[in-house]
């Protein structure tokens, strides 16, 4: 099962953080830390997989991530029976293709996604999320299927209209205020992700 | 056109999150923050009543807040009311803030449940999902007891939606994993195991996670999914990579899914059904071929996705472990990855080789790749990578490379990661002491371990390195040889000093005759460490110097003299105080012999499992030492490096204390420990079986010097107080009392008679430790049908509390109904420091002892001797000497027998002959016995004659035994 996921960028800034686990919110805070400072220090052609950290149980769970960017992508999952002694193990490789999709998604449902997707839509974010994920269990794996749930979702937001719809260009306008230089396009695999020199905050 | 509208959102949030991004400072960031906060609040709190909208932004604001890591206090109440919205955004917008930020307890639950309920019911699937979502986010118990009936219903009914369904499957899973005994297997179960043929695949992958869940805890139940998920998974591998559209990712058919369903055929044993087996069976070897074949795609997805399938097939191969030749292919398919420039394949491989190795099929095949392996080891660049190599060594680790492997993982510990250190040296420590074939190298490898990695090397691997060298004679001189070595380098870690002063203290005189190496040296030596020590180790070095006094007496005033100084005698501490104090007095008052018997040398520990194997199991938590693992510590530890079991021949009749037992005894023993809190730090105070001196009695709470060590023996026992003494049976043959077993723990003495067919047993069980036995009972059983034969009946059960020190009696009383040959089982179970000890014994009753001595003259004896001369009636044995042939010796050997030995009978003098009748409430068998030696040859032969064939038999098997 997957514990948690995360995202965060190279400052260690959560850019989406969700847990399936139940820890109180410093906890939270402390292991989003913890799995940085874990995440950060390795070089980027390494594997993908380590061990957890000590606050989110150690050797029990694996961390699987992805550096795309400026966005680190990790997803925790236990790497040993349940405390049911159900066995509910997902192999490292298995989830590995697995987030390869959900970041695919993203990159689908945002047209080249770039943190700032992220951060400024927040809740849309965590709406695809809830198309793939759902209680720390894969939900759906065909990026086909999850786009047209979002499209979906979208077509009954625009419906429902009204006030919502007219912030539109506020939000881009607002968006381009931000950005001292014009986003650059970086091949990095297959995933064409904008990096904008953000400045951490 | 991107899926999500960018453009569309509210526009305060894009503000507030700009002026959050703009902030130069943390302050001004949070400043900025409290600011929203107190706005929301009064928002929140306002007489105004807010629209939809409204509450939509501030419950995303907040959101964004919570993600920023501040803590979010209110807003809750906000987020319920935008449940019930009949607007999909702001409903959607509540689940979030709910599931995000609502954990299992809240007092909200009734409140949300009220508005899940409404959903579920509301036939609309997308606000369907969204309550399933949030009742598989949040898991509560609440959330089970209110929808665990109504979920499966959803899931199987003809009507609902396929994205409802696979949402139904897994919020169902969800709360059988939080609460599975709220959900109730039913009539739903079998249609479950049907969604697996269903057309729509996402409902496929979500239903097979329910199943292998539930599967693991109902198996029968969900037997029927084996051959279905057989054929889902060959339709998948078989089909061309266009057929599955969607579900084809990069080339790869139905990666996912595939996976899924290896995942699940591996909670059950391989198929029964040869039809079905044979199609897995193609299947497992077509994605074994597909992964020599060239790639469809350069992307590194496509070998990813094949890959991810490639691995969970050769998991289930290991799991069925029955096919030889697909465990040889696999370990061939992982020794390419092992090679491979992608780190992530080359880990995935060692990875599975580490299960690969424990297959007997393809250990050996696993071995092959020892110098890629070890190669790893030293050069991979990434910590996890190492780490799984050094799992893997460890795994592949047995007695032809051991000593390899060995020196590879202790050149590596010099420069391995820290995080990995500990670990290293545990599994280090258990290689060692599992593959010693010769001890010098156990311990020279131990001793190299502290001296690479002394910080990480715990208190259980050199109580471990001290219990072999005890219990192995030939290896205490090289021991205390090689220790006094290593003292000698200026710096040496604490943890050698402890072996060093351990060693030294109890076998230091083996190497006094070296003058380099002179009582007075060895001492300095110690000594000079003293100062630097901690408390722990100071207390072990002072019991090291009495030691000292009483090995070598013209040490004696020297340490006296350090004994005597303020900085012992005066010392803050009050361990190491009262130990200055105690043991100078005792060095001065007492006699050389009272020094003698009070400090003499450790007895052997009795034989246990290894605590160093307790210790890294509970480092790596559950299932990451497999059983397998801790078998082959039972089995190669135990037997070899224990001392004490070795010194006595084994008894196949005895079971000693299982080493299973034993080890989760280490475990659970710490509440003996703890009664003794006030020395538990002094872990070391190793010299406890002192006695009366010793204030800190040696308990502990790690199993090591557990009081048991140090115990008394019982005073009425004249025997060693170490090592079992078995019971043989034979032993017991010619006479009636005596003691039947004894251990480290427990004697059992036994004193016996008898009448015609009639006898009474009483035994008597003697705790040997100063702690009491609990839950002790003895129960006597008659396996097989020797029940009809033998009445064995305990007057009453026995007491079960055993006070430490205490003997208990119990009365047999004992009906011999007719002639038998096997023996009644005792079996004696007790729990000792929290570890059941469970011993079966065969009670010493044999035929023989219902004789009835019959004298009679000559002629009587040979007539009968003639009557009973049918082949059947006579049984007859030749055998070697194996006890001495002194005629005394045999007389009485004879007499112990119960039958009556006739003097004069046999024209040779040389022979014996008896006469007796065995009584049994069936029946009286007479029996006639002829003893004839050869003392040149050092032969008997033996003959035996009775009415009833099985009794010669038996009685001549008896007795072949006892000359």
């Amino acid at each position: 099962m997957i514990k948690a996921i995360l995202i965060f960028n190279n400052h260690g800034k959560p850019r989406l953080i969700r847990f399936y686990q139940y820890f109180a919110e410093d906890m939270q805070q402390q292991i989003i830390r913890e799995t940085f400072h874990l995440v950060s220090k390795r070089d980027d052609n390494v594997c993908n997989f380590l061990e957890g950290g000590s606050l989110i149980g150690g050797s029990d769970y694996k961390l699987i991530y992805r550096h795309y960017a400026t966005l680190y992508f990790v997803f925790c999952v236990d790497s040993s029976e349940s405390e049911l002694g159900i066995l509910d193990l997902i192999q490292v490789s298995t989830i590995y293709i697995f987030m390869t999709v959900f970041v695919e998604t993203l990159d689908k449902c945002f047209e080249n996604v770039c943190e700032l997707d992220l951060i400024f839509h927040m809740d849309k974010v965590h709406y695809i999320l809830q198309e793939v994920v759902m209680g720390g269990m894969v939900l759906e794996t065909n990026m086909n299927e999850i786009v047209a749930q979002v499209e979906l979702q979208n077509r009954m937001e625009k419906s429902e209209g009204g006030l919502s719809a007219a912030p539109a260009r506020a939000v881009s306008a607002v968006k381009n205020m931000n950005l001292p230089e014009i986003p650059r396009n970086i091949n990095i695999g297959d995933i064409n992700i904008k990096v904008p020199n953000l400045s951490p905050f | 056109m991107p899926a999500v509208s960018k453009g569309d959102g509210m526009r305060g949030l894009a503000v507030f999150i700009s002026d959050i991004r703009n902030c130069k400072s943390k302050e001004a960031e949070i400043k900025r923050i409290n600011k929203e906060l107190a706005n929301i609040r009064s928002k929140f709190k306002g007489d105004k009543a807010l629209d939809g909208y409204s509450k939509k932004k501030y419950v995303c604001k907040l959101l964004f807040i919570f993600l920023l890591g501040h803590d979010i206090d209110f807003g809750h109440m906000e987020a319920v009311n935008l449940l019930s919205s009949n607007k999909y955004t702001e409903k959607q917008i509540g689940y979030l803030f709910i599931s995000v930020l609502v954990n299992s307890n809240s007092e909200l639950i009734r409140l949300i449940n009220n508005a899940i309920k409404n959903d579920l019911a509301s036939r609309n699937p997308t606000f369907m999902c969204l309550a399933l979502h949030c009742i598989a986010n949040v898991g509560s118990r609440e959330m089970a007891e209110a929808f665990a009936g109504e979920i499966p219903r959803i899931l199987v009914a003809g009507d609902t939606m396929d994205s409802v369904k696979q949402s139904a499957a897994l919020c169902l899973l969800r709360l059988y994993k939080t609460s599975p005994d709220l959900v109730l297997m039913g009539e739903w179960t079998s249609r479950v195991v049907h969604l697996l043929n269903d057309q729509h695949m996402g409902v496929v992958t979500a239903a097979i996670s329910l199943i292998t869940c539930l599967s693991q805890k109902n198996p029968d139940e969900f037997k029927t999914c084996v051959s279905l998920a057989v054929s889902r998974l060959s339709r998948i591998v078989s089909s061309a990579s266009t057929d599955l559209q969607d579900y084809t990712y990069y080339f790869v058919p139905a990666p996912w899914l595939s996976c899924k369903l290896l995942r699940l055929l591996q909670c059950y044993p391989p198929p029964e059904d040869g039809a079905v087996k044979g199609r897995l069976v193609e299947c497992l070897e077509t994605i074994l071929n597909k992964a020599q074949e060239p790639p469809k795609s350069k992307k590194v997805q496509h070998s990813n996705a094949k890959n991810a399938i490639l691995f969970e097939a050769i998991s289930l191969i290991i799991h069925y472990d029955s096919e030889p030749n697909l465990l040889v292919r696999a370990c061939n398919q992982l020794g390419q990855f092992l090679q491979h420039r992608e780190t992530n394949l080359r880990y995935l491989a060692l990875e599975s080789m580490c299960t690969l190795a424990s297959s007997e099929f393809s250990h050996e095949a696993v071995k092959t790749h020892i110098e890629t392996v070890i190669n790893a080891l030293k050069t991979e660049r990434d910590v996890s990578v190492r780490q799984r190599a050094a799992d893997l060594l460890y795994a592949m680790c047995d007695r032809s490379n051991a000593k390899q492997i060995v020196a590879e993982m202790l050149s590596y510990l010099e420069t391995a990661d820290y995080s990995i250190r500990e670990e290293m040296v545990l599994k280090v420590a258990i290689l060692a002491e599992k593959y010693a074939v010769d001890y010098s190298w156990y311990v020279d490898t131990i001793l190299n371990l502290i001296r690479i990695a002394g910080d990480y090397v715990s208190e259980e691997v050199w109580y471990r390195v001290i219990q072999i060298v005890i219990n192995r004679d030939d290896v205490q001189g090289y021991a205390a040889k090689t220790v006094f070595e290593a003292l000698q380098a200026p710096a040496c870690h604490e943890n050698m000093v402890k072996v060093g002063g351990y060693i030294l203290g109890e076998f230091g005189n083996l190497i006094a005759g070296d003058p380099r190496s002179s009582p007075l040296v060895q001492f300095n030596l110690l000594h000079s460490k003293f100062h630097l020590c901690s408390v722990p180790t100071r207390a072990l070095l002072l019991s090291a110097y009495i030691k000292f006094i009483n090995l070598f007496p013209e040490t004696k005033a020297t340490i006296q003299e350090v004994l005597r100084c303020d900085s012992q005698i005066r010392n803050s501490d009050v361990e190491l105080q009262q130990r200055a104090v105690e043991y100078l007095k005792l060095s001065s008052i007492a006699s050389t012999d009272v020094l003698a018997t009070v400090l003499e040398e450790m007895p052997p520990f009795p034989e246990r499992e290894s605590s160093i194997l307790a210790k890294l199991k509970k480092k790596k938590g559950p299932g990451a030492v497999s059983v397998s693992d801790l078998d082959e510590g039972k089995r190669d530890g135990g037997g070899e490096l224990n001392g004490a079991g070795e010194r006595g021949p084994e008894s196949s009749v005895v079971s000693t204390p299982s080493p299973s037992a034993d080890l989760l005894g280490l475990r659970s023993a710490p509440p003996v420990g703890s009664a003794a809190q006030g020395a538990g730090s002094l872990l070391v105070d190793v010299f406890s079986e002192a006695g009366p001196l010793a204030p800190a009695s040696g308990v502990n709470d790690d199993g090591f010097l557990s009081s048991e060590d140090s115990a008394p023996p019982l005073p009425e026992s004249d025997d060693p107080p170490c090592g079992p003494v078995p019971f043989q049976s034979f032993r017991f043959v010619c006479k009636n009392n005596g003691v039947l077993f004894e251990n480290q723990l427990l004697q059992i003495g036994i004193k016996s008679e008898y009448r015609q067919n009639l006898g009474r047993m009483y035994l008597f069980y003697g705790n040997k430790t100063s702690v009491q036995f609990v839950n002790f009972t003895s129960t006597v059983s008659c396996p097989g049908d020797l029940q009809s034969h033998i009445l064995c009946t305990p007057t009453k059960p026995v007491d079960p509390l055993v006070e430490g020190g205490a003997q208990l009696q119990q009365v047999l009383n004992i009906e011999c109904l007719s002639d038998f040959s096997d023996a009644p089982l005792l079996n004696i179970r007790f729990r000792y420091g929290g570890a059941l000890q469970n011993l079966t014994l065969k009670l010493p009753l044999t035929i023989n002892k219902f004789f009835q001595p019959t004298e009679m003259g000559s002629q009587d004896f040979f007539q009968r001797w003639k009557q009973l001369s049918l082949p059947q009636q006579e049984a007859q044995k030749i055998f070697k000497a194996n006890h001495s042939m002194d005629k005394e010796v045999l007389k009485a050997k004879l007499l112990g027998l119960g039958m009556a030995l006739l003097e004069n009978v046999d024209p040779n003098p040389e022979n014996f002959v008896c006469a007796g009748v065995v009584q049994t409430k069936a029946q009286q068998v007479g029996c006639l016995l002829r003893l004839e030696p050869n003392i040149q040859a050092q032969m008997y032969r033996l003959t035996l004659r009775s009415s009833k064939d099985t009794v010669s038999k038996r009685l001549c098997d008896l007795l072949a035994e006892q000359f």
